[in-house]
């Protein structure tokens, strides 16, 4: 029971990462660097968790999230992609505005019980000794997880306008001399990122804990950046560094419970440590690092005319 | 269906560049002013409160400048980052870590008093913010690791090593269990420039040193040079035979000391012990106020005062309005969106193209 019980809190603690992390993930093989995805998230969460407190219904309150998410995503495509700014300041803009402005819409939530998301439970199945539960009894936002990953997996790989994304990341000014809308193909990009971010903040503020905190987010959006960087931005190893980071988050949690006399802020910035360490490791070799990054990773496009 | 094209200019425009600035401030009052609007308050009063109640008292004034003071320090540090590209945005920690390792004197050796307290505390400060900051600047510089993520990540972990002083081993035994050292004594505290009229410490004075020597280090000396051409281009700089490496280092533990100093001071002058929070977010807020600037260290003086009438600003709205005094960070992501926009003015003009003239010139 106990190891049944820690999977399907690892797995809570992962889904919000690896959403996060496979929007900005296709953001960037189109060659954007959001710095956002904090904002994004943190919006996502209190509007998902207002509309579903307002409605009394956790899926409108989902998609009160992604829509919230997304429509935040498209202050910094105006920016870096129609202006051309510079897409670190303009990342970090959007971080700074979405964490106050989701501070002050919140402000009235704070305190109030939430509408938690339903898991789903299949008679017979959900049963299953060791494994039913994790496969068959878990919240809608899991599956949808599992689900996006095969499909940016699939998308990017496996279709043609998945090829021409990873193109125009690689070299937008090629891409843009064979025909390429490059900037449409950039502000889709944006705005899945955002719905995704969105998405991962309500499964924060629906699912992990339902309730509004303000700067609940505590830097997810930030290891989601990283769990790209980690994953050499392909979409399975996303998700096995998601589950990664979500074992370390739980890990340090049972830790804490247990009372192995380690103060418990050394134990909280474990998962910080972690992706520092993470981070080290993988981008130690440069060679390997140059050669997966998206070339055009960061730099603005503008057209010639 | 209208299109937003933008050209690149020939050459970049001095006007813009100066004018930039004050576009941003007047958007970021204009959007301001529909933002009360939408929320049923009256947009002059709303404004008014914001941004001029703050000024018409002496003592606010002192408040303002305890405000400006650790965010110019902040700032100057970052525009060196920031120009010679090393995207150091942990500066909250290094400010975390600054505030820390200056409080080791007053609060593990309460028995010293005198005069060389205040100065050993700042260099410790300065010291502590440095190391802090020469973590992400090894990271990058021997394992290539991304500075971004590295520094962020050690804001969390400088939060959660604060949060342990204070309630475990630093915590004061006669406080009542409350999570604060002991309350520093009269030689730990950074004096009042001007104790008649309000509460305004030195640590505005530091920042104007601190801006000033920055400036003069990047307009007049060959390592501002070097910060320059190295942040436009690495390539080119290699070929000058400077080292990107070498600058990373220089400019995070500037970046880092500056981040220091603000913490200590800040404790030191406006706090006078170590609670578990030492910054309403400084160390982002001061990001804002780096590019409001111009990266330029002169610019950012006036960028820190502009940037602490908006704290000042949100509690006097609160207090007169009812307005959330959260607004204030609205206000601060706003100035940011709105610069970098303005900012494209400088090197590119804009057109507003409709679609239909437009099928109608191919068509021809």
């Amino acid at each position: 029971m106990m190891f049944e019980a820690i999977l399907l809190t690892v797995a809570t603690a992962a889904t919000p990462l690896l959403i996060a992390a496979l929007g900005e993930l296709v953001v960037e093989r189109s060659g954007v660097l959001n710095l956002g995805v904090e904002g994004m998230m943190i919006m996502g969460a209190v509007c998902g968790f207002a509309a579903a407190q307002m409605t009394g219904s956790a899926w409108i309150g989902l998609i009160a999230a992604i829509c919230a998410g997304a429509a935040f995503s498209l202050l910094f495509g105006f920016l870096s992609l129609t202006l051309a700014t510079n897409q670190y300041a303009t990342g970090l803009a959007l971080t700074l505005l979405g964490l106050g402005a989701s501070a002050m819409i919140g402000e009235s939530f704070v305190g109030m019980p939430g509408v938690r998301m339903q898991s789903i439970s299949i008679p017979g199945l959900t049963e299953i000794p060791f494994i039913g539960k994790f496969l068959f009894g878990q919240d809608p936002i899991f599956y949808i997880s599992i689900a996006l990953t095969a499909a940016v997996a699939w998308f990017l790989f496996r279709t043609k306008a998945g090829l021409t994304l990873r193109a125009i990341g690689d070299n937008h000014t090629s891409a843009h001399a064979l025909g390429v809308p490059v900037l449409r193909y950039r502000y889709l990009a944006v705005l899945f990122g955002g719905a995704c971010a969105g998405l991962a903040g309500a499964q924060l503020s629906l699912v992990y804990v339902p309730q509004w905190v303000e700067n609940m987010t505590s830097g997810r959006g930030w290891i989601a950046l990283a769990l790209v960087v980690f994953a050499s931005w392909r979409p399975w190893r996303v998700l096995a560094g998601a589950y990664l980071f979500g074992a370390v988050t739980i890990g340090q949690l049972h830790a804490q419970a247990l009372g192995i006399g380690i103060p418990s802020q050394f134990m909280s910035s474990l998962p910080y440590l972690a992706t520092i360490i993470v981070l080290v490791l993988i981008s130690r070799n440069k060679r390997l690092t140059l050669m997966n990054t998206p070339a055009s990773l960061g730099k603005a496009f503008v057209p010639d005319r | 269906m209208m299109r937003i094209e933008i050209i690149r200019r020939p050459q970049h425009s001095a006007l813009f560049s100066a004018l930039s600035p004050f576009i941003a401030l007047l958007l970021t009052l204009l959007a301001g002013a529909v933002l009360f609007a939408i929320l049923g308050k009256n947009p002059v009063a709303a404004l008014y409160s914001y941004f001029v109640e703050p000024l018409t008292e002496i003592w606010s004034i002192h408040e303002l400048l305890i405000k400006a003071a650790p965010l110019i320090l902040i700032a100057v540090g970052l525009s060196v980052c920031f120009l010679s590209n090393n995207w150091n945005i942990g500066a909250e920690g290094q400010f975390i870590a600054g505030g820390v390792a200056g409080s080791i004197l007053p609060v593990v050796f309460p028995d010293f008093q005198g005069w060389y307290v205040l100065p050993v505390m700042l260099v410790l400060g300065m010291a502590g913010g440095m190391a802090y900051a020469a973590i992400p600047a090894l990271l990058k510089t021997r394992f290539n690791t991304n500075e971004i993520l590295t520094s962020l990540m050690l804001v969390y972990v400088a939060q959660l090593f604060l949060d342990w002083l204070v309630r475990g081993p630093w915590r004061n035994p006669q406080g009542y269990n409350f999570p604060e050292t002991i309350q520093f004594n009269s030689s730990a505290i950074l004096p009042e420039i001007w104790t008649a009229s309000g509460r305004a410490h030195w640590g505005f004075v530091l920042a104007l040193l601190a801006a000033l020597l920055v400036w003069f280090m990047l307009s007049r000396m060959l390592s501002g040079y070097e910060i320059k051409v190295l942040g436009r281009s690495a390539r080119a700089g290699r070929f000058a035979g400077f080292s990107a490496g070498r600058l990373t280092f220089f400019a995070f533990l500037i970046s880092g000391a500056l981040a220091g100093l603000a913490g200590i001071s800040e404790v030191s002058g406006a706090v006078g012990q170590l609670r578990p929070s030492i910054s309403p977010g400084y160390g982002f807020t001061a990001i804002i106020v780096a590019f409001l600037g111009r990266l330029n260290p002169l610019g950012i003086i006036a960028a820190g005062l502009v940037l602490a009438l908006t704290y000042l600003g949100g509690e006097a709205a609160q207090i007169s309005l009812g307005i959330s005094e959260k607004s204030a960070r609205i206000f601060q992501g706003m100035v940011l969106f709105f610069i970098l926009a303005s900012d494209t003015l400088i090197y590119y003009r804009i057109r507003i193209v409709s679609r239909s003239v437009e099928t109608a010139a191919k068509g021809a």
